[in-house]
Parts: structure tokens; sequence; C-alpha cells
């Protein structure tokens, strides 16, 4: 048997508008329709026909972005909100840690809240006494349990939340993101009483931004996007296909931006500066490709790009050099080449043509680049300047820093024992 | 109706939870404070001070059960005064905030919403148990005598705890909604107060020989509750076993329709608060 059932599930919130709340009031007087009026025509769908199951004594990841609907997924679980359509059913008792001390009183002791929220959760006063030691070690309280939580800070107020929850041992355990708060030391020790619920064969659900964690341990993983529920699987594949799509998203996103300063291009006086030369080779149109040809704006460090020119000569030219460079988001000059620097020489060009110039791999850091290309004379004088026009974005993993990444690789010693996270 | 006893079974459960946050709710209140504990003491004889000041010994009103003395309207007014503020209007006025109030818990943890209504009309009925006994010390400081019809008290107080319960629950799932109703508490309370015999009594002229005002105090359920107080404490006489009984059932209707319109409104409690 399944601890967690989830059939059919969706989850339809109901927008309200401020005005037509004050509706509301006035019809329900009058007409006394209380409970129809409260329907509102505005709806929000924050989960959309969501099944899975989990199977006892696994751990089930949920990742996706923000108002993806994971949390409205957790409280659905965990009961505390109702579904609009399917149902759920959870078997064996459920401790769900959505917010760490949502149930403290400021004005009372740790001590009292010790008791307070573990009634909550469900336990019985012999138990908790039973288990106050260790909720109180665990959260390394000793000497400010006899304090009221307001004088806490709110490491001290998370720590002591866990712990109590953690110490619930209850069968089915729902983890919604609130590891993202603790420190540095802190952390291990709960991701380590998680790793210790599942030695024990209970069932998690976990919600969390953290990637790595959720491959780490979790079993099979959902992604949800938009409320919908994107793939189900192996945390591997299910984890390579959101990330992948992130990084569409934020292709789209950035030809978006791309168009929006397109169409405001020959608007702004700002955008004219960027431009000048005596147009008598004009640049027609710039294209950032990868290596197959194909229109693309964000890369990884690993990847090619080709920068190809349209341009167009009204009169024949003899003298002319076509240049391009690459900036960082600060205005460093990352690399700038021209094809006099590289050894070639002019001889003419009439009527339209192309040029491109194609790079390798990039090799540069996470961040956003700007492209400046040129046609001009030798002597320097301008055709056609395009300063900082054309962007494109680095985007990867690795959280390396500098302006440049060199390809490398490391190399250690026999003695030097090292583990690679995959 | 099934549904309703099943959600009472479910409560029933609980009520450790229950216990332990009218305990939280108690302990927090006068945390801090230098007296602690003896603010439940000292509010109501601070109030009873005030109300015995301006209609005692200012207004003076004559009734023969008075023996035109203050001290002994004070007894009187007392009777009403008690379980009125410190009792029913205070947990009218808490519900009316409470699922707001606590609106981090509805959202963030699981157990059943009623819960928050039945603890601050049980905590606030313990303020009325602490200041019960200062009522009854009164009772022959005054020179009335103790009478076998105060063992009907606990009568008196079971019809105005469900009377309470259910407008709490009224108060509290609509103001989810309305939040208007937080204000429009106030006024009606105030108005609720005088149109209940608490610093007059029923048998006043005024009040025998207007038949209309008569008629509209006997229809106020909390009129017959008063009353019952009084006549347990103050007048020593038998209590009115048939108008209580029917504030009894009314006080019924009125729960179990607090509850059911609470029960149907709690699934919007998480989204609204």
């Amino acid at each position: 048997m399944p601890a967690i059932e989830v059939e059919n599930v969706s989850r339809i919130y109901r927008k309200y508008l401020e005005q037509h709340r004050f509706k509301t009031f006035k019809s329900a007087i009058l007409k006394g329709d209380l409970f129809k009026s409260l329907k509102s025509d505005e709806k929000v769908v924050a989960l959309n026909n969501i099944n899975f199951k989990v199977a006892k004594g696994t751990t089930f990841g949920v990742i996706g972005e923000n108002g993806s609907g994971k949390s409205t997924l957790l409280k659905v679980v965990a009961g505390i909100s109702k579904p609009t359509t399917g149902s759920v059913s959870v078997h064996g008792k459920v401790s769900a840690l959505i917010e760490l001390g949502a149930g403290f009183h400021p004005e009372i002791t740790g001590r009292e809240n010790i008791y307070i929220n573990g009634v909550m959760l469900g336990l019985s006063k012999e138990e908790i006494d039973k288990k106050f030691d260790d909720i109180v070690k665990f959260a390394e309280l000793e000497d400010f349990i006899d304090a009221p939580v307001k004088t806490y800070s709110s490491g001290m107020y998370m720590r002591l939340g866990f712990s109590i929850a953690i110490n619930v041992n209850p069968d089915v355990l729902l983890v919604d993101e609130v590891l993202s708060v603790g420190d540095a030391s802190f952390v291990p020790r709960c991701l380590e009483r998680i790793e210790e619920f599942r030695r024990r064969k209970k069932t998690i659900l976990f919600v969390s931004h953290d990637l790595t964690t959720v491959e780490k341990i979790c079993d099979r993983v959902a992604w949800l996007k938009n409320g919908e529920m994107k793939a189900l699987g192996y945390p591997k594949r299910v984890i390579d296909q959101y990330i992948q799509d992130v990084k569409s998203k934020k292709e789209t996103d950035f030809e978006q931006k791309q168009k929006e300063e397109d169409v405001l291009g020959d608007l702004e006086p700002e955008r004219r500066e960027n431009r000048w030369g005596n147009r008598e080779i004009e640049i027609k149109k710039v294209r950032l490709m990868d290596l197959q040809g194909k229109e693309k704006h964000v890369y990884s460090p690993s990847d090619g790009m080709v920068i190809e020119m349209d341009f167009y000569a009204e009169n024949h030219k003899k003298d002319f050099v076509f240049g391009v460079g690459i900036f960082n988001s600060q205005g460093v000059c990352c690399y700038a080449t021209n094809t006099v620097l590289e050894g070639y020489k002019s001889r003419s060009v009439i009527g339209r043509g192309k040029v491109t110039c194609q790079i390798k791999t990039l090799n540069l850091t996470n961040g956003t680049y700007y492209l400046d290309v040129a046609a001009h004379r030798q002597d320097g004088l301008p055709y056609d300047y395009h300063r900082n026009l054309y962007s494109f974005m680095i985007s990867s993993d690795y959280m390396d820093s500098g302006v440049y990444r060199p390809q490398h690789s490391w190399n250690f010693s026999p003695d030097v024992k090292m583990t690679k996270k995959s | 109706m099934k549904r309703l006893l099943n959600k009472f079974k479910e409560l029933y459960k609980y009520r450790v939870l229950i216990r332990t946050l009218v305990v939280r709710e108690l302990k927090a209140r006068y945390r801090g404070t230098v007296l602690g504990f003896v603010w439940s003491f000292i509010n109501p004889l601070l109030l009873l001070t005030v109300y015995t000041m301006v209609f005692g010994f200012i207004l003076r009103p004559r009734d023969p059960s008075f023996n035109d003395s203050p001290w002994v309207y004070a007894l009187f007014l007392f009777c009403g005064i008690l379980p009125w503020q410190v009792w029913f209007a205070a947990s009218s006025q808490e519900s009316a905030n409470i699922l707001i109030a606590q609106g981090n818990l509805i959202k963030k943890m699981l157990f059943p919403t009623e819960i928050l209504p039945i603890v601050s009309v049980t905590s606030n009925f313990v303020h009325f148990l602490f200041g019960l006994p200062i009522l009854l010390a009164f009772v022959p400081l005054m020179g009335k005598p103790y009478t076998p019809y105060l063992l009907f008290l606990p009568i008196v107080i079971l019809v105005q705890y469900i009377f309470t319960l259910g407008f709490c629950f009224l108060i509290s799932s609509l103001t989810v909604h309305f939040r208007d109703i937080k204000d429009i508490l106030t006024n009606l309370l105030t108005f609720w107060f005088f149109s209940t015999p608490i610093i007059y009594p029923m048998t006043f002229p005024a009040v025998q020989q207007h038949s209309v005002l008569k008629t509209f105090l006997n229809l106020n359920p909390m009129t017959h509750i008063m009353w019952g107080y009084q006549n347990c404490i103050f007048y020593g006489e038998m209590i009115r076993w048939k108008r209580l009984g029917v504030t009894f059932l009314l006080s019924l209707i009125l729960f179990f329709v607090g509850y059911y319109i609470f029960d149907r409104l709690r699934d919007s409690f998480p989204e609204e608060v």
C-alpha cells in the first residue's frame, strides 16, 4: 500500500478583487446568498490534475520554479488545504515541516512552546516528556530553554521548530524548503536526520530548490510547472529536464528582451549614440548563432558561437576592416580583434555581403556579454560602428569567477583523496 | 447532522490541545506584568468600582430590592457585569479577530480550526471563574445571605457557555470574509449591553409598564441568562425554568447554526486570512 496517494488533484484558487468583495458584502446582506456570492469568477489554477503515488519507505522530491504549485501540493497532502477536485490519501501519522515554529507564542518560554507545539503536532504529554531532552539537545538550546521565545534569534527559533517536528517521529514527513534558513552546521545535521528517517524506512515528501540535495536523497522526483506535472521519474532524468527547461526559458526571456530593444531601437537616442560612422559600408544585420547555424543567445562556456554580419556597400571600396569585440557587463573588454590584426588585407567589396567570425569555444564565465561589431577604414575612420548593440549570455552550473574560463582539468597525486559530485 | 456529530467526536480527541492552548492563553496574557494573575481579580473589581460610582452613587436607582443602598446595588451590578464583560463580551471581541490573528497557524499547521474560538471562549470563561469567588465574597459583605439557589449557578453557566460558543463560531467565521463585522460588533455589544437587564433590574417600573420594551427585553436571550445569575446570587430565588429552558434551546440552535456556518466556510480560511 502506498503511503501517499494523490489522484486527479486540482486546486483552484479564487481571485478576489477589492471591489468584488464590497459587492459581495452588500449582496450577502441584501439577498442573503452568503455562500453563493462568495464564489468569484476569476480563478487561478494552482494544481492541475496531479497524479502520483509515493511508496512506503521512499523519498519523493518535488521540484519546480517559484509559483509552480509545490507548496500548494504539500499543503493539500498535509490536509491543511482541500483539493478542489480529486482525492488525497495518506496512510500513517503525518508531520509537516511547512513553516518551522509556526505555532510558537512569543511571550512564553521555549519549554512551554515545546509542549504546545508537540501537542499540536499530535504528541501526548508523556511522549513529549520522553523526547524533551532530545529536542532541546538537537536544537542546541540548553541554556535558553526557559527564556521567552521572543528573545530567540531567528536561527534559534528555526532550530527549535525543526527539532520538535523531526522528533514527532511521523510515518510520513512533509518537508517544504525549510532548510534554506539554517546555518552551515545545522543544515547538515538536519539532512542527517532526514537521512536517518530514510534508513528507518519512513516516507518523505521533499520540496526543495536545492537540486543537489534532491538528487542525493530522493528516490523519485516530480517536476511541477505552472501547476502541472511535467515529469515524474528518476531524479537525474527529471532534474536534467528541469534544468533544460530553465535554460530554454532564459533563452526566450532574453530573446524577448532583445526584441523589445529592437522595437525601441530607432527611437532611443541613447542607442543612436551607440552607432556611428558614415555608412559607406553599412552593417545591416548581426546574428549570433551556435556552430550549427541556429540563432541563440544563451550559451554554455563550452559552446561555440558564430557572429554573422550582413553588410551593404553602396560604392566600390578598397580599404576596409571588419572587427568584433566582446565586453562583459562591467564594460571590461574580454576580447577584441579585427581582420587586419589577424593578417587579412582588404582588396575590394561592393553590394551585399556577409562576414562571419567563428569562435570554437567561448570559454567565458557566467554573465551577460555585449558585442561590438564594426566596419572601418584602416586608419580608423568608421564606416559603421555598433557599440554594445548585441548581447548574449553565458549560463552554466559552474560557480567559478573571472572573465575567462580556460579549458582545464584537475589531477591529484594518489595520496589526495577526493570525490567528485556528479 | 451526522457529519457534525462526527466533527464533535474528532474535536473531543483534541481536548488536550484545547486545554494546552487555554493554558498558553492564560499564561501569555499576563506574562511580563508585575501583578500577573492578580489582574484577573483586579480587572473586574476596577470595572465594578466605576459602575458603582456612576450608577450607584450618582444616579442612585430606586428599587425595593436594593434597600436604597448603593452597595447592595453594586452587588446586583456585579452579578451581570462579571459574566457579560469578562466572559461574553471579551470572548466575542477576541473571536472576531482570532482566525485572522492566528492566520499563521491556520495556514501552516493541521488542526481543526474551530479550536481557536473554543479556546478564546474557554480562556475567558476561566477569567470569569477567577472573578466568581470575588463576586461570591461580596454577597455577605453587602448584607445578603447565601441561599441554596446558588447550586443552580452551573446550569446558568452552561447555558451561557453554549450561547457564547455559538455566537463566537458565527462571528469568527464570518469576520474572515467580512472584516466589517469587527467594527459592527463593537457597537452591537454596547447596544446589547444596555438592552440587557444588567445595570437595571427587570422589575423596574419603567420596564414593567412599557409593554414594547418589556417584550423586547424578553426576546433577548442574554436577558434570561443574566437574570439567572441575578436569581441565583442576588435575589436568592428559583431560576425561571421556562425562560431559561427556552434560552437553552435557543442557545443550542445558535450553537449548531454557528457551527454549521463555521464548517461550511472552513475550507476558505487558509486562503482568506
